[in-house]
């Protein structure tokens, strides 16, 4: 059955919340049981749909977390936005048990597949860590050898996803080399003032370009470009970065 | 300046591309028709806060592709693309 | 067959008897956009008339802003479902631009910076229905609003006011822009519910 996680036509399916889990004051992943899922490729992501009882319908965008797997689940993380239409319905209303619709899997671009080898830069801005999360997951559950690094930044401690999880990673050392960044507020004694990335911390915390790594770069527009601008100053190909820009989408139908 | 990043990717227009192409489309090449650079479509800057869905030369600026669902009628628009180069082969060779 | 989201009613109003059909009320300002916001800097800006041949009238912004001006407070009817009542502008008619523009041409295409054009019958940018507005609230228009200068047509689908106008072309017959040529429709009355072509 080769190819059918980007060949099998997309549809909506029915997608059963299972199990919700707060990763921050602001975010929840949701574990989804969907009808018939075909799998997906690390890196992926869904369309959300929410339907009112008089027909109106908003639909959104959301990567999913989780890796690869055959059981027919997947989780979503959803950030909770000021003046949101439906991240505020799934962060705070939504129940186990609920349905929701699901098209998916979407894209075939932004993928990392674990017959990759070669070194894997992820960066990481606000919820830009969830598509590079599963491909940590899909990393470690497919026993891939492909050097893998993460530079994630974040506002403050606090509003860091998985953070139990990456914590154990980086303790493991050998899976994936993590560096945190900070834009506003900082742990104590951490060595680096609150500040965006840089051209310093793209030099200490990246692989180098020498070792022609893939980058990954996903989060707010703003964040995609200037990490974009640094990797390609620092002496990246353009042609081995992949950018995946979130944010608020505009009404669709 | 971030007013002027009110724009997200490709990536983002993909769900309701779907619903007409067969394969996926971020991974998609196409050439813009105004400044000949070729991008994968996943890269083109995709504008979304409008009725419909206007996708981008990431480079000029140039409209490569606009998309508008009308009551359920699929408005596409790909005049600025010279081509649309879709490697099928290597979609269903791909596994995971 | 959708299935109906338990609790959901999206980001939407009770009170929206005034409004047209399908709309919901919005108190914020939504930016919509099919493009980069361009930022034209004064000294280069310019509004035109041209009559299908020739560029009959032309303003920079020094001469624009010597036409006599006038405040409008009106509802705004954007095709993505969003109104917004009683927005105040200032803006410069339709009627002063064109007081001494002799023609037989009964349509317009308004051209913008950034290449959004908008198709619009002459005569439902006459007679006190449209402005080139240059002031939201008391204050210079924003150029995510469409500043320094938009078009506003009121009466219409908002994006029938096109943002960061330019100019305008006579044009004997009626030809669609940039949205009414993907399936929207050529005339956008939101009261009659025209989001869309027919064909």
């Amino acid at each position: 059955m080769a190819g059918t996680a980007v060949l099998e036509r997309v549809t909506w399916r029915v997608a059963k919340v299972v199990a919700v889990h707060d990763e921050t004051a602001t975010a929840r992943t949701l574990a989804l049981a969907v009808r018939d899922w075909p799998g997906q490729v690390a890196g992926q992501h869904v369309d959300v749909r929410l339907t009112a009882p008089d027909g109106y319908s908003a639909v959104r965008s959301y990567s999913i977390a989780s890796a690869p797997n055959s059981d027919g689940y997947i989780e979503i993380t959803v950030e909770r936005l000021p003046n949101g239409e439906v991240s505020p319905y799934l962060t705070q209303e939504v129940m186990i048990g609920d349905e929701l619709e699901l098209r998916g899997p979407i894209g075939g671009w932004f993928v990392w597949r674990n017959d990759q080898m070669e070194p894997i830069q992820l960066v990481a801005g606000g919820s830009g860590i969830v598509p590079l999360m599963a491909m940590i997951r899909s990393h470690r559950s497919a026993g891939s050898s492909a050097p893998f690094r993460l530079l994630y930044s974040v506002r403050e401690p606090e509003t860091v996803f998985y953070r139990d999880e990456l914590r154990a990673l980086s303790n493991q050392g050998d899976a994936a080399v993590i560096t945190f960044a900070y834009t506003r507020v900082t742990p104590k004694d951490w060595p680096r003032a609150p500040s965006r990335i840089d051209a310093e911390l793209i030099a200490s915390g990246t692989w180098p370009p020498a070792l022609r790594p893939t980058s990954y770069v996903c989060g707010p527009t703003l964040f995609v470009e200037n990490a974009t601008d640094l990797l390609i100053a620092a002496g990246h190909d353009r042609e081995k970065i992949r950018t995946e820009r979130f944010g608020a989408t505009g009404e669709r139908k | 300046m971030s007013a002027t990043m009110n724009y997200l990717d490709g990536n983002a227009a993909a769900g309701e591309l779907s619903r007409i192409f067969a394969t996926d489309l971020t991974s998609a090449e196409g050439q813009c028709a105004n400044c000949a650079a070729k991008m994968r479509f996943a890269e083109s800057h995709l504008y979304s806060h409008c009725p419909g869905l206007v996708a981008r030369c990431a480079l000029c600026g140039h409209v490569l592709l606009r998309f508008a669902n009308v009551r359920g009628r699929l408005f596409l628009d790909l005049r600025g693309m010279t081509y649309l180069r879709i490697d099928a082969a290597k979609q269903e060779e791909a596994s995971n | 067959m959708a299935i109906i989201s338990r609790g959901f009613a999206g980001r939407r109003s009770a009170a929206e008897a005034k409004l047209p059909p399908g709309q919901y009320l919005t108190t914020d300002f939504p930016v919509l956009s099919a493009g980069p916001t361009p930022h034209i800097s004064l000294d280069r800006w310019e509004f035109t008339v041209n009559d299908g041949s020739n560029v009959v009238k032309r303003w920079d912004w020094k001469s624009f802003r010597e036409l006599p001006s006038e405040t409008i407070t009106t509802d705004l009817h954007c095709v993505t479902r969003w109104s917004k009542l009683g927005t105040p502008w200032e803006g410069v008619s339709l009627d002063v631009l064109l007081a001494d523009v002799k023609t037989d041409l009964p349509y317009a295409m308004f051209r913008s910076y950034g290449d959004y054009t908008t198709n619009l019958p002459l005569k439902d940018v006459m007679n006190k229905q449209a402005w080139i507005a240059f002031k939201y609230d008391g204050a210079d228009l924003e150029p995510e609003h469409g500043g320094p200068a938009r078009l506003l047509v009121p009466h219409l689908y908002l994006w029938k006011s096109a943002k960061w106008v330019k100019g305008m072309t006579l044009m004997p017959h009626d030809k669609p822009g940039f949205w009414e040529s993907l399936g929207y429709h050529i005339y956008g009355d939101p009261w009659q519910e025209q989001r869309y072509s027919n064909e």
